[in-house]
């Protein structure tokens, strides 16, 4: 069995070797356990002096069978897992899972519910993207200033969370129709502050970030590939708008009500890592935008919608895929009922995982450090790369 | 080389400006934004002596951040009254078995000799090496019993036997339910008084009933025989 494994070039580090006739090639096998390549993730490395020659991931550490475990659980129970995908955002997977039922079952979400699920789609936003200014900056070496200043902001927003949901991280939030309970009292409050101060946070981060010369010789031009290949890969996201194609799914499809707010798309240049990080600065700003405006017209009235079950849920025979932007780019559910209380047929379309199958054509001809960075700039986490 | 030869000449690599024009189109003095960037560092350095929100660190066990009446934690069973056995609210229908994600809880029913069930756990483990604090199981209890604690401190030497609640830990009473989340504790405690209160006027009606239509019948036969003795008899 093992022998048979082996043919395989992503089972070990030593048959990962590219089919060169050099034999002066190093291998560096980077990971699993790493600090700087997000969790349990290995690379492979090929390299010619520093630079790399060919680059293979190892993953599948942190696998769970998610998808597996939902297909024998009832449709709410898949709800508490999907936060542990993303762990970084647990809200907005919430909502994308939720999103694919409603359009399974056809549930009609209210009012107030809709623009709550705004509200916090946002603010993992916030969270996600402040997390990875941290991450990024974590990655080039520079541990400690830069991930607590991101790590002190996230941290007020997941007490909010907190405060709302129970948890700070494993949400368990949104329901088929809505969300689980309402806002408790003076909490818009205490976004609204929130929101207003977050920009003095930003340009901090901006000050400490964006001319500084180590952070533009680390990425300026690192890790760029062409539109078309970006495409062609599937990438979505950031990524995928700091090489300057317009796509995002809160505009493409409009999903919810984001087509009620005024915000704009960012999009880069060239793509390259200092792109991506900049692209996400942008795109806090524009959240802090939505979010304003979403608080502004804050409706009252129930958070759920009457009918909706909790028990005994059964949607009819019928298959849905619904997708939301999620911070790491498009998160989709696809669901197959049978008309029973569990999903015939669960499907995670993950963002990260995704994202990550160009890492070698992102990383080929650059030397190894760039390698961590370039990993970094993708934004993966991997609960959702594994599942 | 022969791989970052393709990749050099690439029209990916070429130098370009974002849309972000404070970024990459504005020339700075080499150095300068190093000494931004350490100037930002200084300050949070500086107003971490005085400022309260750079000061985040709380000094547990010494000092501890206030929980949110929200948080939640691992499950409990609510009991009414005094006796943790007798006002047990659970009936053990196994509905939070059953939805519960990582299948945690296990339920016995409580039967007597006959096999009658006595709508009470037998036995109601929940291990909370396994339970994932989803809250599920609070959720879909039909009974107002099961709730979610905010006791956090809950480490321990037995990883087995210390990590498998039985009923003598997880029932804890009403009014604790209440102390920890009271505006929760008291939407159900009404909500329960106003059904025990609908339930005992429904019973009490009954009665009033019952006793009424008894006493008609009693009238009815004690008056029967009177008529057709009073018949008889001049007035």
């Amino acid at each position: 069995m093992i022998s048979d494994l082996s043919r395989f070039s992503l089972s070990s580090s030593s048959s990962a070797a590219p089919v060169l006739d050099d034999d002066q090639l190093l291998h560096v096998s980077l990971g699993p356990q790493h600090p700087s390549t997000h969790g349990v993730f290995r690379v492979n490395v090929a390299l010619d002096g520093e630079t790399v020659v060919s680059l293979k991931p190892v993953f599948g550490y942190l696998h769970r069978n998610h998808e597996k475990i939902a297909e024998n659980a009832t449709y709410l129970s898949s709800m508490p897992y999907t936060d542990r995908l993303d762990y970084i955002c647990p809200l907005s997977n919430n909502w994308a899972y939720a999103n694919a039922v409603e359009k399974l079952a056809g549930i009609e979400v209210p009012e107030r519910a809709q623009y709550m699920r705004v509200i916090l789609a946002e603010l993992t936003r916030l969270i996600n993207h402040t997390a990875f200014a941290g991450f990024i900056l974590g990655d080039m070496g520079a541990w400690g200033s830069a991930l607590m200043y991101a790590f002190r902001e996230r941290e007020l927003i997941l007490d909010l969370f907190e405060d709302l949901t129970g948890a700070r991280m494993m949400a368990n939030f949104m329901r088929f129709g809505g969300c689980r309970n309402d806002l408790p009292a003076g909490w818009a409050n205490k976004v609204s502050e929130l929101v207003n101060g977050y920009g003095a946070f930003l340009d901090e981060m901006e000050d400490l970030l964006i001319g500084n010369e180590i952070l533009l010789a680390r990425t300026r031009d690192i890790g760029a590939l062409p539109k078309d290949v970006l495409i062609n890969g599937g990438i979505t996201g950031p990524m995928l708008r700091a090489a300057g194609v317009n796509y995002d799914i809160r505009k493409v499809e409009p999903y919810g009500i984001y087509q009620r707010f005024d915000f704009r798309i960012p999009l880069g240049g060239t793509g390259d890592c200092y792109d991506r990080i900049m692209i996400r600065f942008l795109e806090m700003r524009e959240s802090l935008k939505i979010l304003r405006q979403a608080l502004d017209q804050l409706p009252e009235g129930p958070f759920v919608h009457p009918k909706a079950k909790i028990r005994n849920f059964k949607p009819p025979v019928g298959e849905a895929y619904a997708r939301v932007e999620g911070p790491k780019g498009e998160l989709g559910f696809h669901l197959l009922s049978d008309g029973s209380a569990n999903p015939y047929r669960y499907r995670v379309r993950p963002p990260s995982f995704i994202n990550l199958t160009l890492l070698e054509d992102m990383c080929l001809g650059l030397d190894l450090a760039d390698v961590v960075v370039i990993l970094g700039s993708i934004d993966i986490v991997l609960g959702e790369v594994d599942r | 080389m022969r791989i970052s030869g393709k990749w050099r000449g690439h029209p990916a690599r070429r130098l370009g400006s974002g849309q972000d024009a404070r970024a990459t189109a504005r020339w700075s003095m080499p150095g300068l934004g190093l000494f931004k960037g350490l100037a930002v560092t200084a300050r949070n350095m500086i107003q971490s002596y005085y400022r309260k929100d750079r000061m985040t660190t709380v000094q547990y066990p010494e000092e501890r951040a206030p929980i949110s009446p929200n948080f939640r934690n691992f499950p409990f069973l609510c009991y009414d009254g005094d006796d943790p056995v007798a006002g047990l609210r659970c009936t053990a229908c196994s509905i939070c078995e059953k939805e519960c994600p990582p299948q945690c809880i296990y339920i016995v029913l409580d039967r007597d000799e006959n096999g009658k069930s006595l709508k009470r756990p037998k036995v109601f483990d929940i291990d909370i090496s396994v339970c994932m604090n989803c809250g599920i199981c609070a959720e879909v209890c039909p009974f107002d019993s099961i709730y979610m604690d905010g006791q956090y401190e809950m480490s321990t030497t037995d990883r087995f036997g210390g990590l498998l609640l039985g009923l003598d830990r997880l029932a804890k009473s009403a009014d604790y339910h209440m102390q920890l989340r009271p505006l929760e504790a008291s939407e159900v405690a009404a909500r329960r008084k106003a059904e025990e209160d609908k339930k005992r006027a429904a019973q009490a009606a009954k009665e009033a009933k019952a006793k009424a239509d008894k006493q008609a019948k009693e009238k009815a036969a004690a008056e029967a025989p009177a008529a057709t003795i009073g018949k008889g008899e001049p007035a």
